[in-house]
């Protein structure tokens, strides 16, 4: 990040790093609305993601990356724009001219970011262990089957403050995609006739995939009372 | 008989300014770099002529009051700047531009200087445009033209309603460019308090730092005053609120000679005066004269009513309503020059037949327009049978893309819609043609002290006509000073630095100190703002659009016991150092108060009617300006000595050997 | 109408300030927010009290040199004008008015609400021009046709006054809006093309130089701005800034 020295470079850096992981974030949704769908194909790439060796091995180091680096950018920003006005006004009428959302964008990323930490703990964590420390590759359960899609199931099934949870990060995810995914192409310099359909798709987006996340987690849930 | 000398060059007219400039003498460039100069005041003129001489080679310090150069109040210029190129091919040319500008100041302006002011007019254009000044275009691309008061031609160019802030940025991004290669030495915030002479030639400033109250000694080889008008004598006026004549009027104490003060343009189109409390007068922009029509009620008692509010002007039929420019002046109607609209408002309102509650405003009326352009649109895009409503919506539209932000501006202040009633205005101090004298070289009586822009006295004579104050601005800064001053300058290319420890410029700052210390110390019980309103009524009842010879005395007497009253009354808390505006104020008002009594004693002297002059003795049967070309077809330059009383008069006559001189007539 | 005003009072850059309370009894409609200023000022100055020190000029909104932000907002509560052209209208009988200056490391506080805004012009020292020199010998106006549309947008963005309000309204105190104006004034029209890399490196170096923080896309500068200068501005200098910063 020392390479990134002025302004509008770091915010170009954050801006693709976060266009970065909205793609990642399609990526993901599809992959896990297939469980809704079909518990088979789920398994099935399942099993092709977390073994391909493209994949473990070059684009989940970049996926790492990515999100580190959102997230420090983050916070390096946070700590610039801060230190801009180190005396606050004693009145500020914000909502007076801007969004909320836009505003609090460290608010929606900070609780984003606590709960990536669950996620982790819940799927990455564990699927590191299987894999890389007990050599487990096969994807397979102790009754020979794929074990994804039980073990996806399992996290909801049962769990309804861990569903809560779920609902609320999401809540907040799609807020900070709300602002964030259309003010990433204004960074980029796209400010032309296209933005409006640009505004439009970035906020169905932002809308859409998070809670389509949202009713994965309740489907699982309700489907397993 | 003058003691004068105005260094008008000899040989035709065309000839006179390209034959000056091969004459005068030049300095050589590795020279320049050892000579300094000091500009006060950032406006057209001032940032142009910084610009323009830093880029020569010279070092410059500019000083402005405000917190940046681009502040000045050029800035505020709505309409647009004139030029001579004729891009619209309606005829125009550098004589005839001389001639209206001539004719428009009443025969009261020095014909060799206004020539060369159309002679240069053209290159102002080219300049600001390879500098980046955005001018409206038309589709093709090129150029947009208006046409503006008092002339027959479309000569104007402009940039929207903010002409003069894209002229001002043009200008402060050239001082910018030379800031940054160090050539220019910005001083903001501070306010130039002296000048200071060395061997009697103007050698320096001493100035006051704004923000630290520091007192400070600023030493050149010449010194540029660029310090704008002193229309806010009138303490009402559409002038900055910081505008002053404080730079000027040291400079007239210490030798100057401040010329015809009693010109003063009113400008016909400002808002209307609302309440008592009022600071500032807002002015709406000439060009809206190109299609709004002015008018008052024909009968009294509508007048009457809808002074007391019974009435609207909209339920005024067209037969009961009075264009009383249209009628007096049928060949020039609302684009008459602006001191015969004004006039022409005054006499109506003072005839009771003014609107407003306080019966002091007029009509300004686009409903005609609306009518016109939507009739005109309707045609133009095939909506043949247009419904009247229709019509009203696309002429609304047309006259919002011309005028909108002007309306805007308009109903953010009075609060009523100008595209459904018609505005209300009133004339309103604007500029002043008066100011220093100087020569054909722009240099004042003081040896290396130059005036330029509305500082100086020189074009526009007794009137100014509209869009020509931003031309010669820029006209004196980017093409005049840079040369004529190398002319003086080349006789100090050995001086070496000015000392600033020397007894001149001690002196002078211990005068200023002692100033400041008598303000401060007299603990009195008024504002400031109390003596300059009370100064302002006094300049705009008995000094303002028409003067006679009781009131001026009157003045006169009044000015100078208010003046006394100020120096034993006056309350300015705080100290002199730090900033303290009361105290800022209170110097600048200390100077108007000499100086009005002195625009009083020039208006009484000018027993003629010329141009914004107008004397009530003499005037013609119909009430137009009656000139006296025979008795004071002159300059009235005046002497300090002491008081504004004892100041001595000496004349420069005028010689026209260009125009024949004529009465005026817009009719 | 009556009203109750909460103004921030501070000596000098580095003294403490506070809020003081004021009282006015006697507030017309008609009368603009600075108006309103210089009685209470005048009141002040009678009892002998220094008055409250605010920066104003032309009090037609075209200046620029007024600021104050007005219950949390930099000119008040009304759209598309300076504090000069705020008019008193838009409060009610009783109301409490804060008043602060604008607020930004980069903008010091000179005294009581004035501000020392010079940050503006050595981000325009650092570039915002055009070098071609004044004195006379450049080519015709009309020489180089200019789209009207180019022309338009060009005069859009060259309208900003530099009050600094789009500092004051954003919550990072970005000048993002400010330079990306006069660095889009250049960029739109043929005569600003030549040093548009130059332009806009140095200008927006200079920016971070004097501690604004990055613009995060808030759009409040544009809705504060009483010029309404467009965020399009903000992209444009996007752009304009890693095309250059490509060329190197």
């Amino acid at each position: 990040m020392g390479g990134i020295k002025t302004s509008i470079a770091r915010k170009v850096a954050m801006a693709l790093s976060g266009l970065f992981l909205v793609l990642f974030l399609a990526q993901h949704f599809t992959i896990n609305f297939t469980s809704v769908v079909s518990p088979d194909t789920f398994n099935e790439i399942s099993q092709f993601m977390g073994t391909n060796f493209l994949v473990q091995a070059v684009l989940q180091p970049i996926l790492i990356f990515g999100v580190i680096f959102h997230f420090v950018m983050g916070f390096v920003l946070e700590i610039k724009n801060n230190s801009a006005r180190s005396v606050s006004y004693a009145k500020y009428n914000g909502g007076a001219n801007s969004p909320w959302v836009s505003r609090n964008m460290l608010l929606t990323g900070i609780v984003v970011l606590a709960f990536l930490g669950l996620h982790f703990y819940d799927f990455w964590v564990h699927e590191m262990q299987v894999k890389y420390i007990q050599g487990d590759m096969s994807g397979l359960n102790e009754a020979g089957e794929f074990r994804y899609y039980e073990e996806t199931v399992a996290k909801f099934a049962g769990q309804p403050v861990r569903v809560a949870i779920y609902v609320f990060s999401f809540v907040l995810l799609m807020l900070h995609l709300l602002h964030g995914f259309a003010s990433s192409f204004q960074t980029m310099g796209v400010n032309n006739k296209y933005s409006k359909g640009i505004k439009v798709f970035t906020k169905a987006f932002a809308i859409v995939i998070p809670m389509g996340f949202v009713f994965i987690a309740i489907f699982h849930y309700l489907n397993n009372l | 008989m003058s003691t004068l000398d105005s260094k008008i060059p000899s040989g035709p007219i065309a000839d006179k300014w390209t034959k000056h400039k091969n004459e005068i003498n030049l300095v050589n460039p590795a020279n320049k770099r050892n000579i300094d100069i000091i500009v006060v005041g950032t406006g057209l003129a001032g940032a142009s002529a910084s610009a323009t001489l830093a880029e020569l080679g010279y070092n410059v310090k500019t000083f402005c009051f405000q917190d940046s150069p681009r502040r000045a109040h050029s800035i505020a210029a709505q309409g647009g700047i004139n030029a001579s190129k004729n891009y619209q091919g309606d005829g125009d040319s550098d004589y005839r531009l001389f001639y209206d500008t001539v004719k428009g100041g009443d025969y009261r302006s020095r014909e060799a200087n206004v020539y060369r002011l159309a002679e240069v007019s053209g290159n102002i254009i080219d300049q600001c445009v390879a500098q980046g000044v955005p001018f409206a275009r038309e589709y093709g691309g090129l150029l947009d033209n208006r046409s503006f008061g008092g002339v027959l031609v479309s000569r104007t160019f402009y940039a929207k309603g903010q002409t003069g802030q894209q002229l001002l940025l043009g200008a402060y991004s050239a001082m910018n460019r030379q800031i940054n290669r160090g050539k220019i030495q910005s001083f903001t915030r501070h306010e130039m308090m002296d000048v200071v002479k060395v061997d009697g030639k103007a050698r320096g400033i001493i100035a006051r730092n704004l923000v630290t109250g520091e007192i400070e000694r600023h030493s050149a080889h010449a010194v540029v005053l660029a310090s704008g008008g002193y229309g806010n004598v009138f303490f009402l006026s559409t002038n900055a609120m910081g505008s002053n004549v404080t730079a000027a009027w040291k400079a007239h104490k210490k030798g100057a000679y401040f010329a015809n003060p009693c010109y003063t343009q009113i400008h016909p189109t400002c808002i209307p005066v609302s309440g008592d409390l009022q600071a500032k007068l807002t002015l709406m922009s000439e060009s809206l004269r190109n299609d709004g029509r002015i008018w008052v009620p024909a009968k009294k008692e509508d007048a009457q009513a809808i002074q007391a509010g019974k009435l609207k002007p909209t339920e005024i039929k067209e037969e009961d309503r009075d264009y009383y420019l249209e009628r007096r002046y049928p060949a020039f109607g609302n684009l008459v020059p602006r001191d015969v609209a004004s006039r022409a408002a005054k006499e109506r309102c003072d005839a009771g037949y003014g609107v407003n509650k306080t019966g002091q405003a007029v009509y300004l009326d686009f409903s005609s327009a609306i009518e016109r352009y939507g009739k005109e649109k309707a045609f133009s895009s095939g909506k043949k049978d247009a419904s009247k409503e229709e019509i009203i919506k696309l002429g609304k539209e047309v006259v919002e893309s011309k005028y909108g932000n002007l309306f805007d501006m308009y109903e953010k202040i009075t609060d009523q819609n100008p595209y459904e009633t018609p505005m209300m205005i009133f004339p309103a101090v604007h500029y002043t043609m008066g100011g220093l004298w100087v020569d054909y070289n722009l240099m004042t009586t003081i040896p290396g002290c130059y005036a330029t822009g509305e500082a100086n006295f020189s074009d526009h004579g007794a009137n100014r006509l509209g869009a020509s104050a931003l031309m010669q601005g820029l006209a004196d800064g980017y093409f005049v000073l840079p040369y004529t001053i190398g002319d003086y300058l080349s006789n100090d290319i050995r001086t070496g630095p000015i000392p600033t420890d020397t007894k001149e410029f001690e002196e002078a700052e211990n005068e200023v100190r002692n100033q400041i210390e008598s303000l401060l110390k007299v603990q009195g019980e008024k504002p400031v703002d109390y003596f300059h309103r009370k100064l302002g009524l006094i300049m705009w009842n008995k000094c303002g659009m028409s003067r006679n010879e009781k009131e001026l005395k009157e003045a006169i007497e009044e000015i100078a016991q208010l003046r006394e009253e100020f120096y034993n009354n006056v309350r300015i808390p705080g100290k002199a150092e730090g900033r303290n505006s009361e105290l800022e104020k209170a110097g600048r008002v200390a100077d108007f108060l000499e100086l009005g009594e002195l625009f009083a004693k020039d208006a009484l002297d000018r027993n003629e009617s010329c141009g914004g002059h107008f004397r009530e003795e003499y005037q013609t049967p119909e009430g137009e300006a009656l000139r006296d070309d025979e008795n004071y077809k002159y300059v009235a330059a005046w002497e300090y000595k002491g008081k504004p009383k004892d100041a001595v008069l000496h004349k420069e006559e005028l010689i026209f050997e260009n125009i024949e001189l004529k009465t005026r007539s817009y009719k | 109408m009556k009203l109750n005003l909460k103004i921030w009072r501070q000596e000098d850059a580095k003294a403490k300030g506070e809020f003081k309370n004021y009282q006015l009894n006697e507030v017309h409609g008609d009368m603009s927010f600075l108006e309103m200023l210089d009685v209470l000022n005048n009141e002040l100055v009678e009892k002998g009290i220094e008055p409250v020190e605010f920066d104003h000029d032309c009090r037609e909104g075209i200046c620029g040199m007024c600021s104050l932000q007005i219950n949390g907002e930099p000119h008040g509560p009304d759209r598309g004008i300076t504090t000069c052209q705020l008019h008193m209208r838009k409060f009610k009988d009783g109301d409490t008015i804060v008043i602060e200056p604008f607020r930004a490391n980069a903008f010091p506080i000179v005294k009581d609400l004035a501000v020392d805004r010079s940050a503006f012009d050595r981000i325009q020292q650092a570039g915002g021009y055009i070098s071609v020199n004044t004195s006379g010998n450049t080519q015709d106006a009309n020489s180089i046709p200019i789209e009207k549309d180019k022309a338009d947008m060009s005069f859009n963005a060259a309208t900003c006054i530099g009050c600094g309000a789009c500092v004051a309204a954003c919550k990072n105190a970005s000048a993002m809006l400010f330079t990306s104006a006069k660095v889009s004034q250049y960029a739109l029209l043929p005569q600003g093309e030549v040093e548009a890399t130059d332009r806009v490196l140095n200008m927006v170096a200079q920016m971070d130089k004097e501690g604004f923080g990055n613009c995060t896309n808030t759009g409040a500068c544009e809705i504060e701005c009483p010029k309404g200068i467009s965020l399009e501005n903000i992209a444009r200098l996007n752009r304009e800034y890693l095309a250059a910063s490509l060329k190197g």
